[in-house]
């Protein structure tokens, strides 16, 4: 039997053992010690290792050279030579001491020099002084903002309104306090670089769609289904936002308000709306693009805006749910540590608003010359409108690029200061190249140069302002 | 250690040291009162001393404050169960029906803190006033029908609650009076709105004018004006740093700088707040060492620090980090938002406070807001710098410029400052406000409050610790007619809650004698007099001609 033998191997080896000379145990014990060291030591050194001495550290710190805090900058850089405006920017401008009309500034509804509104901020002034010194927490909260607050909330038909000291911030500090980190949205490759910044400082995963392309956007919200299907746990607690904007700065096209309701229930996914240059353009009474495509405002997660366009304000605000827009009061950014918005600001902003909800026919009146100097600009030879015809901000685009972005914009200047010649202020849209990378232009092969003018009639209460895309033209 | 001469943290005072800046704030002021004897000598910088102190709390405080929380949270448990059981009420605002069935807005326990422990104190916040936000204000008085979920406003004004939480450290937010008659002739004449960013049609004149002032004000070549104090910050920092960039930053800067830091790209690593030692071993090992992974050697280093710690009461160590960042050939920005106007000899904040020079700093950024009672920002500099940031700043190429009524309030704060008014009324507050600060610190550490900061800081934060006397505290006082700011975490570490009082120039003795009566009181109502180097008390030393006598 195999088992009966193996114990007599045992048995022998043990005995063999007994009868072995002492010095040949011992013998035997140092080489198992020493196979044993040798099989836990290191036969060689992996890397010569040797910390910098003192002297070398030295050197290092001398050698170094870091690159120049700033890049020299050419002299001629346009936002060098900056125009320079004296006087109210309203439909008449005075530009470099030369007095023009005013194709250039935001200003819709002209109540930028509205007496009404200079009057109400004047009372505000008195009452007030000028700044608010503390955040809103901490006595910063005055009872105008919370009268603006109310009204903007009561305007737009929604449960409540939040504003901030500064629009850029609104939407910038909106987005993340909602997306965090492994959430997902879905964005709009046009949309501006406040929700550029926005969506950066939330650490979201990003996901970007052809401009207004609902076929497009419905695939990646598609693939993130079948993406979610095969992670349902992860799927469980990852948000998903869908930001564009009403009408689309860069562009001048309004987002399709239906389609997107529409894809919002189907995927479950919340959408955020910025309306800053919609918001008291479209729509009956200025409510935006909910009330121009007729849309329950509560479909819409949150609305954003900013006060500096129509409202001719200061700031910007955020409207939606109470569920919704309460939690930013702890944690939007802008809003918690930043000093409030100075009462006399907000003043002029309830008063703007007054004037809106009063005279509803100034709407129909801003868009009536929308569609006039949008047919007039048709036809320009080399040059061609871009956007919606209802957009009070019309790009002009040159029709066939020259091939080079510097040559484009030099052009395009060249017809601003032609314009300017003849007292008409026009601006070209400014746009940071290297930062704008992020999301690329939203028309690519063609010049994304653009010229951003702004119109107004003297003397009537509306000002068009259109921004165009100016693509380049030969000849 | 770099550590020029004498910048080292010491608690003694040096008489001699004292004399000479009395001696140039009285003197040798230059036309637009910035004192050249500090700057132009060649002799080694003797710098000011720093006297701050970071009392400990004793050990049973910090024991019952964690218990503080321990309850808290239970109870919070305890009440989520009969929420969720229906036995109790839910008053929190709930998702649409027709959205319940999406991933949820928010995580649950994100909102519990929120839900059970700040929801039980929120009275404390957010008080709204109906007065300009002067030394006295009027509160609407508001109470709460469901344990603070909703308020209701009962249409009583509490008048003239003295006010010990705006940042108006020189007292230039006031309501309207004469002297703001300028800015009530820009309101007329420009309104209140730009509608344009400065590259495209925003640039008034008003703006050149104020970046002109801010320039001569802080005695550098240029600056540029911004509508909004964090946004200076926030789009700012991504214009001068980026990848391959290190930012090296105090652990306690303020969320606006954090923002900018990480939307830039830098790499980002922190040191201890105020700690030399902490920085010099950061700025050596990235130096010698260079980026992580790759070890290229950094493109450059920033370093990112406030001239007042707004929760701290601290002042930035500038004499010690301007010495480290020249030898590691680091570039310094400060951001002075609490700092400019309320310190230093003619105001000009902390490099003035160490009697440096301005070109030291790289960067320098503040705030419109506090001081000078406006609202906005500036980043100012060497000439380049700004030339720089006209160009590639986020805020000028696509953010709506500065109200026009708005900056000439700062122009008009700031020529008060200088001045530039024909008086002397700008460098009185600024004094005003330094006597008081001493004042207020002495008299609160006398008491044996635990305060934090340094002596000449104008915050003043009290330490509270427990969660339940923040808001005993908050409420005892606003009965007392005395408004101030509690805080707690998050924007402090869990254990540090605290009280934080703005000394302003515009507080009489009388007011501050007041508060600091209810204080004494309130110290031994609720026991906060926990620091346990007490001095005896010497009430003789408040005496009106002492006190005068030792500024």
């Amino acid at each position: 039997m195999a088992t009966t033998t193996e114990q007599w191997v045992l048995v022998e080896m043990v005995q063999a053992l007994y009868e072995a000379p002492a010095y040949h145990l011992i013998l035997e014990g140092i080489l198992i010690l020493w196979i044993i060291r040798l099989l836990f030591s290191k036969t060689y050194k992996l890397q010569e290792r040797s910390d910098l001495t003192v002297k070398e550290k030295e050197e290092l710190i001398e050698e170094w050279q870091p690159e120049p805090l700033v890049p020299p900058i050419s002299k001629d850089h346009p936002a060098l030579n900056y125009n320079i405006v004296s006087g109210p920017p309203s439909h008449k401008i005075v530009v470099n001491g030369k007095e023009c009309i005013n194709f250039a500034s935001f200003n819709f509804l002209g109540l930028l020099d509205n007496p009404r509104v200079k009057a109400a901020a004047l009372a505000s002034l008195k009452k007030y002084g000028v700044g608010t010194c503390g955040p809103r927490g901490f006595y910063g909260t005055f009872d105008v903002h919370l009268d603006l607050e109310d009204r903007l909330a009561k305007f737009m038909k929604t449960e409540e309104a939040i504003i901030y000291s500064y629009g850029f911030a609104t939407i910038a500090s909106a987005i993340p306090a909602y997306s965090k980190r492994g959430d997902i949205v879905f964005v709009d490759r046009a949309a501006c670089f406040a929700i550029q910044k926005g969506l950066q400082a939330s650490r979201s995963d990003i996901k970007l769609f052809e401009h207004n392309d609902m076929a497009d956007l419905e695939r990646l919200l598609k693939e993130q289904e079948i993406e979610d299907q095969k992670n349902p746990r992860k799927a469980r607690v990852t948000r998903r936002f869908i930001v564009v904007e009403g009408l689309y700065m860069n562009t001048g096209t309004i987002c399709p308000l239906p389609e997107l309701v529409k894809l919002k229930y189907k995927y479950k996914a919340r959408i955020f709306l910025e309306e800053s240059l919609s918001f008291g353009v479209l729509g009956e009474h200025g409510r935006g693009v909910t009330e121009h495509f007729g849309i329950n405002i509560d479909d819409i997660d949150l609305i954003s805006a900013n006060m500096e366009n129509s409202l001719a304000s200061i700031g910007g605000f955020c409207c939606g749910r109470s569920f919704v827009i309460d939690h930013q009061r702890l944690s939007g950014q802008g809003y918690c540590f930043s000093a409030s918005l100075p009462p006399l600001l907000a003043a002029a902003a309830i008063e703007a608003l007054n004037i809106m909800e009063e005279n509803p026919g100034i709407f129909a009146v801003l868009k009536e010359k929308c569609k006039r100097i949008h047919k007039a600009l048709q036809g320009i030879s080399g040059l061609k409108v871009v956007g919606e015809t209802l957009s009070p901000a019309f790009h002009l685009q040159l029709q066939e690029s020259t091939g080079s972005r510097e040559r484009d914009v030099k052009l395009l200047q060249e017809i601003v200061n032609q314009c300017m010649n003849r007292s008409i202020a026009l601006t070209q849209a400014r746009y940071l190249e290297k930062e704008e990378k992020c999301l690329p232009p939203p028309r690519s092969g063609t010049g994304e140069s653009s010229i951003h003018n702004q119109g107004g009639g003297p003397g009537c209460p509306a000002i068009v302002c259109f921004r165009a895309w100016w693509p380049p033209h030969d000849t | 250690m770099a550590n020029s001469g004498g910048g080292a943290v010491c608690n003694g005072k040096l008489p001699n040291h004292k004399k000479q800046s009395d001696s140039s704030q009285n003197g040798n002021c230059t036309k637009n009162g910035i004192v050249k004897e500090a700057q132009q000598n060649g002799k080694p910088h003797f710098y000011k001393p720093i006297v701050e102190s970071f009392e400990e709390a004793p050990l049973h405080v910090m024991v019952f404050t964690y218990m503080g929380y321990g309850i808290g949270t239970l109870f919070g448990y305890l009440r989520d169960f009969l929420r969720n059981w229906g036995i109790e009420k839910c008053n929190a605002a709930v998702e649409r029906e027709e959205q319940k069935d999406f991933v949820p807005l928010y995580q649950n326990f994100e909102n519990f803190y929120t839900r059970n422990l700040y929801m039980r104190v929120r009275d404390n916040w957010n008080r709204p006033i109906c007065s300009a936000p002067g030394p006295l204000f009027d509160m609407m008085e508001r109470v709460s029908d469901d344990y603070n979920w909703t308020f209701r406003f009962t249409g009583r004004i509490i008048k003239d609650v003295i006010n010990m939480g705006s940042y108006n450290f020189l007292g230039l937010a006031a309501r309207y009076d004469e002297t703001m008659k300028t800015v009530k002739d820009v309101l007329e004449v420009y309104g209140v709105g730009v509608a344009s960013t400065r590259h495209e049609m925003g640039t008034l004149n008003k703006h050149k004018e104020l970046e002109d002032l801010v320039a001569k004000f802080l005695n550098v070549e240029a600056a540029m004006v911004f509508g909004m104090g964090f946004a200076t910050n926030s789009m700012n920092i991504p214009a001068l740093v980026g990848k391959g960039c290190l930012i090296l930053s105090d652990e306690l800067n303020h969320a606006s700088l954090v923002l900018g830091a990480r939307l830039s790209g830098a790499t980002i690593r922190i040191f201890k707040h105020n700690n030399m030692q902490s920085l010099e071993k950061l700025l050596r090992d990235a130096v010698i060492y260079g980026q992580p992974r790759t070890h290229r050697a950094w493109k450059k280093i920033l370093i990112l620090v406030e001239g007042v710690y707004s929760m701290e009461g601290s002042i930035v160590h500038l004499p010690q980090i301007v010495a480290l960042k020249k030898k590691y050939k680091a570039y310094l920005y400060i951001d002075e938002a609490h700092s400019i106007g309320s310190v230093g000899p003619t105001g000009r904040g902390v490099v003035e406070f160490f009697g440096m020079d301005p070109g030291d700093v790289d960067v320098l950024m503040g705030t419109f807001t506090k001081s000078f009672g406006a609202s906005g920002g500036y980043i100012a500099g060497r000439k380049d710098l700004v030339d720089y940031l006209r160009v590639h700043s986020h805020s000028a190429a696509y953010a709506t410029s500065m109200s026009p009524p708005i900056a000439e309030q700062v122009i008009r704060s700031m020529k008060f400052i200088m001045g530039l008014d024909g008086t002397t009324q700008g460098l009185k507050r600024v004094r005003q406000l330094a006597k008081n600060t001493r004042y207020f610190r002495q008299r609160l550490h006398e008491m044996g409050f635990i305060i934090y900061g340094n002596e000449e800081s104008p915050v003043v934060p009290l330490l509270l610790y427990l969660p339940a006397k923040v808001a005993a505290f908050g409420r005892h006082l606003l009965n007392r007619k005395i408004g101030v700011v509690v805080v707690g975490f998050p924007a402090t570490p869990l254990a540090e809650a605290r009280a934080r009082f703005c000394v302003s120039a515009a507080h009489t003795r009388e007011m501050l004698d007041k508060v600091l009566e209810a204080l004494d009181e309130m110290g031994d109502l609720l026991q906060l007099k926990y620091s346990r180097n007490r001095k005896s008390a010497r009430p003789e030393l408040y005496d009106e001609t002492s006190f005068e006598l030792d500024d």
